[in-house]
C-alpha cells in the first residue's frame, strides 16, 4: 500500500513552496495590487502543480510517505504523507484558496496594498496543507498551532475595529486551547503506539483502543477537533469570526480552518473509532450542534451570522456521520465535507458580494435584490438551495445518504426513531433558515434605507461564485462522473479498509430517505411561513449565550492573573529576594527530603582530616568578618572593612587547600573590590538607617537560617560522600598536550579554553553594562560625613605619591612575570590583569587625575573588545593550520637573555583574557573616579 | 576540619542572603559578596579538601588535587568581581535617578510602599 515513486520529492517540495512563498506578495506589494494578487495565486497554483503528478498515484490506492529524519530520538521526524483524504483537501484548500485570492482582489477596498493580508492568506494555507499532508503526528499539531495563530491574524485583519480584536482572541483561545489539548492528545498516543508516525498507529490501533489511556487520549484528541470545528459548546468562536473580511470567511469556514477538525476525525478515525465511547461522544455532540445551529441560524438578522450558523450546523452533520461509524457513515461525511466545503463558499462570497453592494448585511433592510442584481441573486439561491439540500444540486446528494445512514443506523439500542426524528427536524430547520435567505434577501419587498445603492459587482469578483454554484449543478447532477473517483479514494484512505457498496446518483427510488427529504422540504418552508410566531416565541426563551460566558471568564482570569503578577512582580527586590529564597528552602528540603538515603550514606561515609590550630583561628576570624559585616552593617565603613578580613581569610582557605591560583585571584580581586566599595561610598550614605520592622527582621533571619543551614548542611554532605573525578585526564595531558605544568590554567587557555572565551566575554559586557550606567551620571558630593564633619580638601598626600613611583614599573614588572610563568607556575593572565589593574589604579589614587589622565588610555570599551580580538583570533588562527577552534600548540624556544623557554600559542589567548580583565577594571574604577572630577570643575 | 568548612559556608550564605534581603543597596551589595565567596567555596569544595598537593605538574610530586574546580571558580571569582562592579554603578545610577537608595522604586511611585513594603 505504501509506495515510494521517484516523484515523491515533490510532496515536501510543494510544502516548502507555500511557506517560501508567504513573502512573495509581501515584496511585490509594492508593485501594485495587482501583482500581489497573482504573486499570492502563483504561489498556490505551482504548489498544486507540484502535488498534481502524485494524484495519479494516490487514486491507484497508493500512499507516498517521505519521511526525512530529524530528531529521531525523540520520534520527530519530518515525514509527509499523500493519501486519498489529503488529496480531497489539498484539492479543496488549493482550489477554493485560487478563487479566494481572485475574490479578495475585488473585495478589499483599492487603498489596501494587499500584502498584509496575502502573505496572512499564504501562510494560513500553508498551515493547512502541511495539516493535511502530515506522516507524523506531532507535526501535524505543529501545523495545526500556526493555523489557529495566523488564522487570529486573518480573523483580526481589520486591526483598527474593536469587534475584530475580540473575536480573534477568542478564536485564538478556543482553538489554540483545544490544539494543546490535541497536543497532549497526541503525545499520549504516540506514547501508546510507540511511534508518533501515522502509519505505524493506525498500525497500531488496536493496541490503542484496549489501553487504559485510550478514553483520555479521545477526550484530549476530540477537544482538539470539536474546538477547531466549532461543535457545540465551543462553537461560540465561530459566529464572532464574521468579524473577519468575507474573503477570509469564505475561506476559513468553507474549506479549511473548521474542516481541519473534521479532518482530524478523518484521519484518526481508523486509530481511535469502533468504540461505544467514540459512537457516543462523537455522535451525540455531532447531533446537537447540528440542530442547534440550525436552529440559531433562523433567528439570525445578519446574512452573515445566518451562513456562520449554519456552517456549525454543517459540521455537527459531518462530526454526527463519523460518529456513526458505520462505513456508509464515514463516506457520507467525507462526501458531505466535498459539498459543504463548494456551496457554503459560494454562498459566503456571495454574501460578500452583496455586503460589498450594500453596505450592510441585516436583512430585515436588505430586500428584493433580485430586481437589482439578478445574476448574483440566481447564483445565491442555488447556492441556499443547495445548503437546504434541494434535489439536482449537491447538497442534496450527502443530505440523502445521511438520512439514509439514519434509518439504517442500529447502534443505539434503546429507540431506533431518535436519529432518523433528529434528521428530519435537522432537514425542517436547514430549509427554513436557507428559504429565510433566499426571501429575505432576494425579494420579500423593496431595500430599506441602504447606505449604497446595490448593483451586479465588478465582472471578475462574480467568477469565483460562478464557478463554485457551477460546481453545485455539475456534482448534483453527475456525482459519479465528477467526484466519484475523489470520494471513493478519500473515503477509502479514511476507513483503511474497502469501501462499501455504494451507489452515487440522484435517483434511489422511493424510500424512507425520500419521504424525509420531502418532509424537511415542505416542513421548512412551512416553519420560514410561520416566522412571526417562531420569532416571538424564541424571544421568550432564555439566551443561551456562551459568548458572554466566554468573556466573563476571560475577563475574570485576566484579573486574577493581574493580581497573582501584581503579588509576585511589585518591583519590589526585596519581595524578589524573600521569594526566591523561600521556594529554595522549601523546594531544597522537599528535595533533600526525597533523597535522603543519599545524604545518610555520605554523612556517615568518608574520613574526615584533622582539625589544627590554623584552621580553627582562619574560622574565627572568618565568623568575626562576615557576623561583624551583618550586624554592623548600618556602619558602611566598618562593614567594609570587616568584609576585607573575610576576603583574606577565603584566600588564605585557597592556599591551605592546595590552590595558588584561586588565592592570588581572589586576593587582588578583593582589592579591587575594596577600592571600588570606598569609590561606591563617597557618593552614597556612610549609614543604613534603621528601618525593618521586627516581623521583617525576624522573617529575614529565618530565611537566612534556613539557607545557611541548608548551605552547611549540603557541604558537608557532599565532602564526606565519595569522591570520584574526570580530572586524571587533564593532570595527565597537561604537559604533553598543553605544553604547561599549571594544569589550572592549562585548563583555562586551552583544555577549556572556549569556555574562558565565553566568560571573558561576560566580563567585557559587565564592564560595557557599567559603562552605560555610568554615562552621563551626575551625583552631587557630598559636604560632610554621617558624623556632620567636614570632608577634606587635602591633596593627595606626598608619602603615598612619592613611594608610588617607583612602585608602578616594580607592579608591572610582577605582573609580566606573573603573567609570563602562569602556563607552567601559579599565574596566568587573570591574576596578571588584575595586579596591573590595581598598580594603575593607585597610581591614580596617589598620583590625583591628572596623573592618571596623562597616562590611561580615555576610552576602554576597544580595549575591551581588542582583548576579545586576541582570544578569539589566536582561535580562528587554527582553522589555517586546518585545525578546530582554538587549537593549541606548543614548543621549546631558547632566547636570548630569558634563556631556555617554553612556549604555547595560548599565551595569545591568555594574553586576551589579560587585557579584557585590566581593560574591566581600569574602565570601572577610573569612571567611577572621573565622577568625582565631573564635580569639581 | 570538613564540618569547619561547611559552618564557614553556611554563616556565609546565611548572612549573605541576610544582608541581601535588606532594604537599601549597599548592604545588599556586601550581601552578594558574601554569598558569593560562599558559593565559590562550595564549588571548591566539590573538589575535596587537599593538602600539600597544588595541580602543578612536577617530579616530585606523588598525587595532585582536583584542577577542574579550581579553574571554575577561577573564572568565578573574576566573573563575580564583574558583577559585583556592575552593581555597584546601578546602585550608584538609582541614588542619582531617585534620589535615595532605597532598592525598589520610588517609595511613593508604587504599590509596593503603599503596602509598606518599605524596609
Amino acid at each position: 500500500m505504501i509506495e515510494n515513486s521517484p516523484y515523491a520529492f515533490l510532496l515536501p517540495l510543494a510544502l516548502l513552496t507555500a511557506f517560501a512563498g508567504v513573502l512573495l506578495p509581501l515584496l511585490a506589494e509594492s508593485h501594485g495590487r495587482k501583482l500581489a494578487a497573482i504573486a499570492a495565486g502563483a504561489v498556490m497554483a505551482v504548489s498544486l502543480a507540484l502535488l498534481v503528478p502524485l494524484f495519479a498515484l494516490v487514486v491507484s490506492g497508493q500512499t507516498v510517505v517521505v519521511p526525512v529524519e530529524w530528531l529521531p530520538d525523540y520520534g520527530f521526524n519530518l515525514a509527509f504523507r499523500l493519501d486519498g483524504l489529503g488529496m480531497l483537501f489539498t484539492i479543496l484548500i488549493l482550489g477554493i484558496g485560487l478563487l479566494v485570492v481572485l475574490y479578495a482582489y475585488y473585495y478589499l477596498p483599492d487603498k489596501d496594498k494587499l500584502g498584509r493580508f496575502y502573505a496572512l492568506l499564504l501562510l494560513f494555507m500553508s498551515a493547512m496543507l502541511g495539516i493535511v499532508l502530515s506522516e507524523n503526528l506531532l507535526m501535524m499539531v505543529v501545523f495545526w498551532e500556526i493555523t489557529s495563530l495566523s488564522s487570529f491574524l486573518l480573523i483580526a485583519y481589520k486591526s483598527e475595529a474593536y469587534e475584530s480584536r475580540i473575536a480573534a482572541r477568542m478564536a485564538l483561545v478556543v482553538t489554540g486551547g483545544g490544539g494543546l489539548a490535541l497536543l497532549a492528545g497526541i503525545i499520549l498516543l504516540g506514547q501508546v503506539a510507540g511511534s508518533y508516525e501515522l502509519s505505524q498507529v493506525i498500525a497500531a490501533a488496536d493496541l490503542i483502543k484496549a489501553d487504559p489511556l485510550y478514553p483520555l487520549i479521545l477526550t484530549l484528541v476530540l477537544l482538539g477537533a470539536f474546538t477547531k470545528s466549532a461543535q457545540f459548546p465551543f462553537h461560540f468562536w465561530l459566529p464572532n469570526a464574521m468579524a473577519a473580511p468575507t474573503p477570509v470567511s469564505a475561506y476559513l469556514h468553507s474549506a479549511t480552518m473548521v474542516k481541519a477538525g473534521v479532518f482530524l476525525l478523518a484521519r484518526l478515525y481508523p486509530v481511535l473509532s469502533g468504540t461505544d465511547a467514540w459512537l457516543i461522544s462523537v455522535s451525540a455532540i455531532g447531533a446537537i450542534t447540528l440542530v442547534y445551529g440550525a436552529y440559531m441560524a433562523m433567528y439570525r438578522d445578519d446574512f452573515k451570522g445566518l451562513l456562520a450558523y449554519s456552517t456549525i450546523s454543517h459540521l455537527g452533520l459531518i462530526t454526527l456521520l463519523f460518529g456513526l461509524s458505520t462505513p456508509m457513515s464515514v463516506v457520507a461525511g467525507v462526501f458531505h465535507i466535498i459539498n459543504h466545503a463548494i456551496f457554503k463558499a459560494s454562498l459566503f462570497m456571495a454574501a460578500g458580494i452583496i455586503d460589498h453592494e450594500c453596505g450592510t448585511r441585516d436583512m430585515r433592510r436588505v430586500n428584493g435584490l433580485f430586481k437589482l442584481m439578478p445574476i448574483t441573486a440566481t447564483l445565491a439561491m442555488v447556492a441556499a438551495a443547495s445548503m437546504a439540500g434541494v434535489p439536482l444540486l449537491n447538497g442534496f446528494l450527502s443530505k440523502e445518504m445521511f438520512f439514509t445512514e439514519a434509518v439504517l443506523f442500529t447502534g443505539f439500542d434503546s429507540s431506533h426513531l431518535i436519529l432518523p426524528v433528529f434528521a428530519t427536524i435537522a432537514g425542517i430547520l436547514a430549509v427554513a433558515y436557507s428559504a429565510r435567505f433566499i426571501h429575505d434577501v432576494f425579494f420579500n419587498g423593496d431595500p430599506v434605507d441602504l447606505p449604497r445603492q446595490p448593483h451586479e459587482p465588478p465582472r471578475w469578483m462574480r467568477v469565483p461564485v460562478e464557478i463554485l454554484v457551477l460546481l453545485c449543478l455539475v456534482v448534483g447532477m453527475f456525482p459519479a462522473r465528477s467526484v466519484g473517483t475523489l470520494l471513493a479514494t478519500a473515503a477509502g484512505a479514511t476507513l483503511q479498509a474497502p469501501l462499501p457498496a455504494y451507489d452515487l446518483k440522484i435517483w434511489h427510488g422511493f424510500n424512507l430517505a425520500l419521504v424525509m427529504s420531502v418532509v424537511a422540504l415542505a416542513g421548512g418552508v412551512a416553519l420560514y411561513a410561520q416566522r412571526a410566531t417562531l420569532i416571538r416565541w424564541n424571544d421568550k426563551l432564555p439566551s443561551l449565550n456562551s459568548k458572554t460566558g466566554f468573556e466573563r471568564l476571560h475577563r475574570f482570569m485576566a484579573a486574577q492573573a493581574s493580581r497573582i503578577l501584581a503579588w509576585l512582580d511589585n518591583g519590589s527586590l526585596q519581595r524578589y529576594i524573600a521569594l526566591l529564597c523561600a521556594f529554595v528552602l522549601i523546594y531544597g528540603g522537599w528535595a533533600s527530603y526525597r533523597n535522603m538515603s543519599l545524604s545518610d550514606a555520605s554523612f556517615s561515609g568518608a574520613s574526615s582530616s584533622p582539625i589544627d590550630i590554623a584552621a580553627m583561628i582562619a574560622l574565627a576570624a572568618m565568623a568575626l568578618g562576615t557576623i561583624g559585616t551583618t550586624l554592623l552593617h548600618h556602619r558602611r565603613l566598618l562593614a567594609v572593612i570587616l568584609i576585607g578580613i573575610v576576603g583574606l581569610v577565603v584566600s588564605l582557605t585557597f592556599v591551605r587547600f592546595s590552590a595558588p591560583d584561586l588565592a592570588l585571584t581572589q586576593l587582588s580581586v578583593e582589592v579591587v573590590t575594596i577600592v571600588l566599595m570606598l569609590l561606591a561610598l563617597y557618593y552614597l550614605p556612610q549609614t543604613t538607617p534603621k528601618e525593618s520592622s521586627r516581623l521583617r527582621v525576624g522573617r529575614d533571619v529565618l530565611l537566612a537560617a534556613g539557607i545557611g543551614g541548608g548551605m552547611a548542611l549540603a557541604t558537608y554532605a557532599l565532602l564526606t560522600s565519595p569522591f570520584s573525578t574526570i580530572s586524571d585526564f587533564y593532570l595527565q595531558q597537561s604537559v604533553p598536550g598543553g605544553g604547561g605544568s599549571n594544569v589550572v590554567n592549562v585548563i583555562l587557555v586551552d583544555f577549556r579554553g572556549f569556555d574562558t572565551l565565553g566568560e571573558i566575554a561576560v566580563l567585557a559586557m559587565a564592564a560595557l553594562g557599567a559603562h552605560a550606567l555610568l554615562d552621563q551620571l551626575r551625583l552631587l558630593p557630598p559636604k560632610h560625613d554621617s558624623a556632620g564633619r567636614q570632608w577634606a580638601q587635602e591633596p593627595h598626600p606626598l608619602f603615598l605619591r612619592m613611594l608610588m613611583q617607583p612602585l608602578l614599573p616594580l607592579a608591572l614588572a610582577v605582573s609580566v612575570y606573573i603573567f609570563l610563568r602562569g602556563h607552567n607556575l601559579p599565574g596566568g593572565g587573570f591574576v596578571a590583569g588584575l595586579v596591573t589593574g590595581v598598580a594603575l589604579i593607585l597610581q591614580s589614587l596617589a598620583g590625583g587625575l591628572s596623573f592618571a589622565e596623562n597616562r590611561l588610555p580615555r576610552s576602554y570599551p576597544p580595549l575591551l573588545g581588542l582583548g576579545l580580538a586576541f582570544a578569539a583570533g589566536i582561535g580562528l588562527v587554527s582553522w589555517f593550520f586546518s585545525r578546530p577552534f582554538l587549537t593549541s600548540a606548543h614548543g621549546h624556544f631558547h632566547l636570548p637573555l630569558l634563556g631556555d623557554i617554553e612556549l604555547a600559542s595560548v599565551i595569545i589567548f591568555d594574553l586576551g583574557v589579560y587585557l579584557v580583565v585590566v581593560a574591566t577594571v581600569l574602565l570601572i574604577l577610573s569612571e567611577l573616579g572621573k565622577l568625582h572630577k565631573g564635580e569639581q570643575t | 576540619m570538613e564540618a569547619m568548612l561547611a559552618i564557614a559556608i553556611g554563616l556565609l550564605s546565611g548572612c549573605g542572603v541576610y544582608l541581601m534581603l535588606r532594604a537599601r543597596t549597599f548592604p545588599v551589595i556586601l550581601g552578594l559578596t558574601l554569598l558569593s565567596y560562599a558559593v565559590n567555596l562550595f564549588l571548591f569544595a566539590s573538589g575535596r579538601l587537599t593538602i600539600n598537593a597544588p595541580p602543578i605538574i612536577s617530579a616530585e610530586a606523588s598525587h595532585y588535587t582536583d584542577p577542574i574546580p579550581q579553574a571554575l571558580v577561577l573564572t568565578a571569582i573574576v566573573i563575580g568581581f564583574g558583577m559585583t562592579a556592575y552593581i555597584v554603578t546601578l546602585a550608584l545610577r538609582g541614588l542619582s535617578e531617585s534620589g535615595d537608595d532605597h532598592v525598589d522604586m520610588a517609595v511613593e511611585s508604587t504599590e509596593a510602599g503603599k503596602k509598606g513594603e518599605t524596609a
